[in-house]
């Protein structure tokens, strides 16, 4: 027996929450329905083409891919010790007090820098510090590049895979450090044969969505990385990753096959970075039911 | 003898697929304390919640049988206009943390967005706190939140929101359990002054209690009603052996 | 045991520590670094006429970002118009019905549209708004960032009403009180403090926010307070003077990003104490 405002109201929640489910599903969609002129025009070949010539109609999305994954994967490499770190201190050494809150603040601090900032900083301080090592490298000293890009994306993304790695380091129980304490052993080998061990695929977790992270990033990758089209090189190369190439062409893509192409590219991102971060969530739930 | 004020009539309440009352027949006197013992798990809280046409509210909850106040049938009735007069206390008390004491005694219109003038309000407000024996000891803070009481003075802000509505029956479903010693004494005390104006249906697990404060006492056990009766008869001549070894304390 | 060995391994421990303090302390150097230089760099440039001037054609002196300061205004009201509603009451919606199909789904949801990248979001927008309308506008921007928005006000929200006691709700409803009202008056105003807490931390992380932007809002050199127009933001003006060519711009940019900065620390700042001192006592 409900009057009407009560049905309104369950009827405007079940809206809500189908309206969330909605929109999800609209843009896989959307995107989807927008790359059907590239899809159909070139189909495989769009992720193995290397050549993106907007021009000659020529749209090959591996460069991009291959930029992505190379800041990416070198961005996690040089966070991850980093990370590790400022896990291990807060969640082991260090669990409470001062320092230990003053350290928390600071990273998430540093989560809360906005992407363009780092990428304004980036381009000012870290490029011509870069510049200047390819200078003493012998390298064409671009400055901007995949390096560049991967330094700053593994300074933003230090905050989320400490953050994660250290809940789940200081959740390793705490009979079982007492216990190889008792045995004898220091707070190294504590660490690295018992905790960590123990806290592995929640740190794995962590690490991915660290990656998920990385994989979306667009501003500061763009203002660093350099907007090249063509294979990179080396690691010093300037090159795309598939958010800095729809960022930087995207309002220039007059024509259908054009704007196909880089939708297809956003879907490409979307679909990786979905798959990354259920992943990763998945891990933690599962570690999180266990404890 | 007057007419019973509520009479429950072969009551069966489900949960999923446990049987947690069967068959349960039971009239209340007016304006008496009736109170309702047993072991846990005998099904007193539930059937208090059917009283009130809470449980059904619960997911996977059935209830069947007959329920009259005054002889209207409860269950053919809008729950909403059902709860409305059968008022509530429960075990931990539980004031609005967001308003006053003042709002949380009239909770019951504010938040059925009942409109009354300022002076009716305060009329109300006062009478009510007076009737649960708050009153002398929150005037001139009626502004201030619930929260800040101590628990024994909660719980009779708790008394006092649901006496505002002017019930005709009080369910308390063991109202002081969560309270220290001298705190559960003014409530039974309270318990004494209110059954004048409003039939109390009592939910205790301790014995004594029942003892102190009810004129009748029903005595539950594995959801079944095993023994009803004036108090001081059922604690000294229990009639059923299961009701003298729950009362000499073999069991619950 | 074998006294060399206890010697090495203790010493390893104590570097092992010093390692771990190091880089945990290298790793705050970034933020140091980009803060200092962000005040060093922008705060010469902050003054009154630079708050409430509009931006010059370059060479020109004594521009302003009056424009983008209103521009992000503008912009995340459309984004909590939006928003805000429809996230309260899915939040509230998975914190009523628990377990169930579609509230699984309506998680999942949440969870890959919080992973989504940005400049996605952007797309979206410009396929759903901008090209419907033919041009750029603060409204298909607001929409962007609100959809941004969506998965934080969601899970605050549910996180928030599944800590608020369940012998609240049984008051209110023994009352008499219909299940909607308790909803609205007992239970979500006993959650506010969270709810509000983390409406302010998701209008952080967009006030920041440059790629759904790029080609929704797009920015604009003027000041507009037409929704249906393009519109300039703080993050916009940002990205377009630092990668401009022109020295007078970049430190424009600066101080635009000491603004930034500023604002995106005090809603942070902010939100915490909301969090902290308007908790509810239970």
């Amino acid at each position: 027996m409900h009057s009407r405002s009560e049905s309104t109201f369950r009827a405007g929640l079940n809206l809500a929450a189908i309206a969330m489910v909605v929109l999800l599903l609209a843009i896989f969609v959307t995107l989807l329905v927008n790359s059907l002129p590239s899809l159909r025009e070139m189909g495989w070949k769009f992720l193995y083409g290397k050549t993106w010539d907007p021009v000659s109609g020529t749209f090959g999305s591996l460069p991009f891919l291959v930029g992505t994954l190379l800041t990416s994967f070198l961005a996690l490499l040089i966070s991850l010790p980093f990370s590790l770190s400022i896990a291990i201190f807060l969640g082991e050494y260090l669990k409470g007090g001062f320092f230990s809150s003053l350290m928390r603040n600071a990273i998430e601090l540093l989560a809360g820098i906005p992407s363009v900032i780092y990428g304004f900083w980036g381009l000012f301080v870290l490029v011509p510090l870069i510049r200047g090592l390819e200078m003493k490298l012998g390298i064409t000293p671009y400055g901007v590049g995949i390096f560049a890009a991967a330094v700053i994306l593994s300074i933003m993304v230090i905050p989320f895979s400490a953050s994660i790695a250290r809940e789940v380091i200081s959740l390793v129980p705490a009979d079982l450090k007492e216990a190889a304490y008792s045995l004898g052993a220091t707070r190294l080998e504590v660490v690295w044969k018992v905790i960590l061990p123990y806290a592995r695929s929640g740190i794995f977790a962590g690490i991915l969505l660290a990656l998920g992270r990385a994989l979306g990033e667009t501003m500061a990758v763009t203002m660093v990385i350099g907007n090249a089209n063509f294979l990179p090189g080396s690691l010093f190369s300037p090159s795309n990753t598939m958010a800095s190439v729809i960022a930087n062409e995207f309002t220039e893509a007059t024509e259908t096959l054009y704007l196909s192409s880089l939708v297809e590219i956003g879907l490409l991102l979307l679909l990786v970075t979905t798959i990354v971060n259920i992943i990763g969530k998945y891990i933690i739930r599962k570690q999180t039911v266990e404890v | 003898m007057e007419s019973p004020v509520l009479r429950i009539e072969r009551f069966n309440a489900h949960f999923g697929d446990n049987q947690i009352l069967k068959d349960v027949t039971l009239s209340f006197p007016r304006n008496k304390v009736i109170a309702i013992m047993g072991p846990s798990g005998c099904g007193k809280t539930t059937l208090v919640r059917c009283i009130n046409r809470m449980h059904e509210l619960t997911a996977g909850a059935r209830a069947s049988g007959k329920i009259y106040l005054d002889d209207e049938d409860l269950y053919s009735m809008n729950p909403i206009v059902v709860r409305r007069k059968i008022g509530m206390v429960f075990q931990k008390p539980n004031p609005f943390p967001t308003m006053s004491i003042y709002n949380n005694t009239v909770a019951g219109y504010k938040l059925n967005g009942i409109r009354m003038s300022r002076g009716e309000l305060d009329r109300i407000v006062e009478e009510s706190l007076r009737r649960s024996a708050l009153w002398d000891e929150v005037n001139g803070a009626l502004h201030r939140k619930g929260t800040f009481l101590s628990g024994g003075q909660q719980q009779r802000l708790c008394i006092a929101r649901a006496l505002a509505m002017n019930p005709e029956i009080l369910l308390l479903d063991e109202p002081t359990s969560a309270l220290d010693p001298k705190a559960t004494s003014h409530i039974e005390e309270l318990i004494g002054e209110l059954k004048d104006t409003v039939t109390i249906i009592l939910v205790t697990h301790n014995i004594a209690q029942a003892a102190r404060v009810s004129d009748y006492t029903a005595f539950l056990f594995l959801g079944e009603l095993i023994e009803y009766g004036p108090t001081d008869r059922l604690f000294t001549v229990p009639e059923d052996k299961r009701t003298e070894e729950y009362l000499t304390g073999k069991f619950g | 045991m074998n006294r060399v060995g206890v010697t090495g391994r203790v010493i390893k421990d104590y570097s092992f520590r010093s390692v771990v303090i190091v880089l945990c302390l290298l790793s705050i150097l970034p933020l140091l670094l980009i803060l200092i230089y962000i005040i060093k760099q922008g705060i010469s440039s902050v003054n009154w006429g630079f708050l409430t001037r509009l931006p010059r054609p370059v060479g020109e002196a004594g521009g302003g970002i009056s424009n983008a300061l209103v521009g992000t205004v503008l912009l995340i009201i459309i984004a909590c118009l939006f928003s805000v509603p429809v996230g309260i009451f899915a939040g509230v919606y998975l914190s009523e019905y628990r377990r169930g199909r579609l509230a699984y789904l309506v998680r999942l949801s949440v969870e890959v549209l919080q992973g989504t990248p940005s400049i996605v979001i952007g797309i979206i927008a410009y396929l759903w708004i901008v090209m419907r309308m033919g041009s750029f506008s603060a409204f298909s921007g607001g929409i962007a960032l609100g959809i941004m928005m969506l998965p934080v006000i969601v899970k605050t929200t549910e996180e928030t009403l599944k800590l608020i006691p369940h012998h609240l709700k049984e008051a209110s409803l023994a009352l008499g009180v219909p299940y909607y009202k308790t909803i609205l008056k007992v239970i979500v105003p006993a959650g506010l403090s969270g709810i509000i807490t983390g409406i302010l931390i998701s209008v952080a992380r967009i006030a920041g926010e440059t790629a759904p932007l790029l080609f929704t809002a797009f920015g604009s050199p003027f000041m507009n307070l037409n929704v249906f127009k393009p519109i300039n933001s703080l993050p916009l003006l940002i990205f377009n003077y630092a990668t401009s060519p022109y020295a007078g711009w970049h430190s424009l940019a600066w101080g635009a990003s000491f603004v930034l900065v500023v604002f995106v620390l005090a809603l942070n700042l902010f939100a915490r104490m909301v969090a902290r001192r308007w908790k509810v006592q239970f």
